[in-house]
């Protein structure tokens, strides 16, 4: 991408941010202190794209979604800084009667495992029509018929004959197509969607991942998508947040961060991914594992396993920085480097 | 250490069915033919890897040839000792040979022992030398999979899901097996550490010539691991061979589907997938004819009528299809 082009998306990022998350802190309490889960953390997500936030379990990936929802446990987890601003407004001021009017409306969500989201003594039909009728206050037969309409959007088969079925019914690829129809029942602005596709089958996975990339266009949503898997996040992102131990480590166009991967974080992270369309004889595992809430290092967190480290790594906690190739990375050592 | 040459495992013509339903719902009962006739052999030294999605067969037939389940039919041999028809003393020693590394190690570990008691446990059963003898045949075991020694005397909740898996493939070890049965072993682990369990069984396999039959739904991990590769489909082997031979040149159409859907870490190489990939038609009533039918984009009449039998299709691959690619065929389907 040349300098010029860059440097529009910055502005219009900027400008026309929908969900705009500034300086999130989200700690938990652990052993009677609060802890970190994920730090400084910022993010704006534009209509129309999808933002991918990738990192492994324990990176604050999960925790950002659920904060931005307020759906964090009322006891030992807490919003302790920053804002989530949306329409106008800083969702983390809002009171509860507020935010559950805004939930599932403007904003919907999408999880891994449908079931637990999922009423399984009611049809589904009657599922998808009741959020339209509450959030909308629509006449009951035409929230049923808009039911309907959703369950073919989402290329249910057959969706007139299956309104009445239950979810124990449908498929494990079926049930995540009703979530989603769920989800865009209110013609959502923002579409939060956390490992939607981790429980299924990789043919199923391609048809969901096809599918959320179409209805994204359609109704111009704005995706924060959510995942571990870096292969996911070529096929479904415009835009990629790689996170680790809670923190944003690089940020870049998903062509840009696939081409230039720059944190020593990534670009380890697409070293030890086995790929299916090559010979991997240099499979490179990264040494030891995501350090604990309760014991963060001090200096960079990635420090200790980091093929790059300094004795200044361990020292001074880096920031995020603006590269020349346009990426935000945390990590000054590579940032010297690039500059020589 | 280890024992005279083997001659591998060999299944054949394996048949497992559960029936569903019935009972106090009153619903019909169907039977589901989870294991359809499948054979293969694993090599001494050999690392077969199995994959398919999920409901195909491939953890049953794990299980099966560890008799945790019972067969229908079928045959199962273990350097030349008929596993089924094995008697308890035949059994336990077989038993010694064969060991099973599960997913989430943490459902086969006793929350109430230490590490050393879950590594001692099959040392004693086994009658396995002397105390001294076995607590040192533990420590090695802990060493080799990469573990500090005091980790003996903790309990599994107090690792990490690689740390743990560490832990369940040394308990494999203790009684120096010539087979491990793996069943996704990796896929519960983040990448980063599910490269490190990889590595570490790379080596053990090296080292100690251990045979693998390898269960996986992930093919990028399969093509690191495995030699050989066979692809299920409905309870059927559908197409086997060469793993980088198979993966980068299917011969049968839902390999080349799994294939073409596993995602990639390239965005210029967003899957393109065929209008009716669709989903896998329930077990309990699977279509006439060839089972991948309704999904197969080059389907003729035969295909809808005839089961096709697996066959040999070229040199080091075998297929279960009518109409099997060839290097134009992909290239027609790439362009479609």
């Amino acid at each position: 991408m040349d300098q010029a082009v860059a440097a529009k998306e910055q502005v219009a990022a900027a400008d026309a941010a929908v969900l705009d998350i500034r300086g999130l802190r989200t700690e938990f309490r652990i052993g009677g202190q609060w802890h970190a889960a994920v730090r400084d953390l910022s993010l704006a997500l534009r209509a129309n794209e999808t933002l991918a936030i990738v990192g492994e379990s324990g990176s604050g990936k999960s925790v950002t979604a659920l904060s931005a929802l307020r759906l964090l446990p009322s006891a030992g987890a807490r919003i302790a800084a920053g804002a989530v601003m949306f329409d106008g407004r800083d969702l983390t001021k809002l009171s509860e009667a507020e935010m559950s009017d805004v939930r599932g409306n403007a904003i919907a969500m999408i999880f891994q495992e449908p079931m637990t989201s999922l009423n399984p003594t009611m049809a589904i039909g009657d599922q998808i029509a009741e959020a339209i009728v509450i959030h909308r206050g629509a006449a009951w037969s035409s929230a049923r018929a808009q039911a309907l309409r959703l369950l073919d959007e989402v290329k249910i088969p057959a969706a007139a004959t299956r309104l009445d079925d239950y979810p124990h019914q449908f498929s494990g690829g079926m049930r995540q197509r009703v979530m989603i129809a769920m989800a865009l029942a209110c013609r959502p602005q923002v579409l939060l969607a956390d490992e939607p596709t981790t429980a299924l089958d990789v043919t199923i996975q391609a048809q969901v991942l096809r599918q959320l990339a179409e209805l994204k266009r359609a109704y111009g949503m704005a995706v924060l998508f959510i995942t571990h898997n870096l292969g996911v996040v070529a096929q479904i992102a415009d835009r990629v947040a790689v996170m680790y131990a809670g923190e944003i480590v690089e940020a870049a166009s998903v062509a840009d961060l696939f081409a230039r991967p720059t944190h020593p974080y990534t670009a380890a992270l697409l070293r030890a991914m086995p790929r299916v369309d090559r010979d991997a004889a240099g499979l490179e595992p990264i040494p030891g594992g995501v350090p604990a809430l309760t014991a963060m290092p001090t200096g960079c967190f990635f420090a200790p396993r980091c093929p790059l480290r300094q004795a200044s790594c361990t020292a001074q906690h880096p920031e995020l920085l603006r590269f020349p190739n346009g990426h935000e990375v945390r990590c000054p050592v590579v940032l010297a480097e690039a500059a020589r | 250490m280890m024992t005279a040459r083997n001659e591998g495992l060999e299944v054949r013509d394996l048949r497992k069915s559960f029936v569903i339903g019935g009972g106090l719902l009153r619903r019909a009962a169907a039977t589901i033919r989870a294991v359809n006739g499948v054979s293969f052999r694993v090599a001494p030294g050999e690392s077969l890897g199995l994959v398919g999605e999920s409901g195909c067969g491939k953890s049953t037939i794990a299980r099966s040839i560890l008799r945790l389940m019972e067969l229908d039919a079928g045959s199962v041999t273990f350097d030349g000792i008929d596993v089924r028809a094995a008697s308890r003393v035949v059994l336990r020693q077989l038993r010694q040979r064969m060991q099973i590394v599960f997913q989430d190690p943490y459902s086969s570990l006793n929350p109430r022992r230490t590490v050393r008691q879950a590594l001692e446990e099959p040392l004693r059963v086994h009658r396995r030398g002397s105390s001294r003898e076995i607590a040192e045949k533990a420590q090695a075991a802990i060493a080799e999979v990469g573990l500090p020694k005091d980790v003996v005397d903790r309990y599994p909740h107090e690792f990490s899901g690689g740390q743990r898996q560490r832990i369940g493939i040394a308990r494999a070890l203790v009684l120096d097996p010539d087979l491990i049965i793996a069943d996704e072993p990796v896929s519960a682990l983040d990448v980063s550490v599910q490269a490190q369990i990889l590595r570490l069984l790379e080596g053990l396999r090296a080292r100690r010539r251990l045979s693998f039959l390898f269960v996986s739904h992930d093919l990028g991990v399969v093509r690191h691991f495995c030699d050989r590769l066979a692809v299920m489909y409905l309870g059927r082997i559908v197409e086997e061979g060469r793993t980088a031979d198979v993966l980068d040149r299917p011969m049968h159409p839902y390999t080349r589907l799994l294939r073409d859907s596993s995602p990639l870490p390239d965005p210029g190489a967003r899957i393109a997938l065929p209008a009716f990939a669709g989903e896998a038609p329930s077990p309990a009533a699977p279509p006439p004819g060839c089972p991948f039918h309704p999904r197969c984009d080059r389907a003729d009449p035969k295909c809808r009528e005839e089961l096709p039998a697996i066959r040999s299709l070229a040199e080091n691959r075998l297929g279960a299809c009518h109409h099997p690619m060839t290097a134009s065929c992909e290239h027609t389907a790439a362009s479609s």
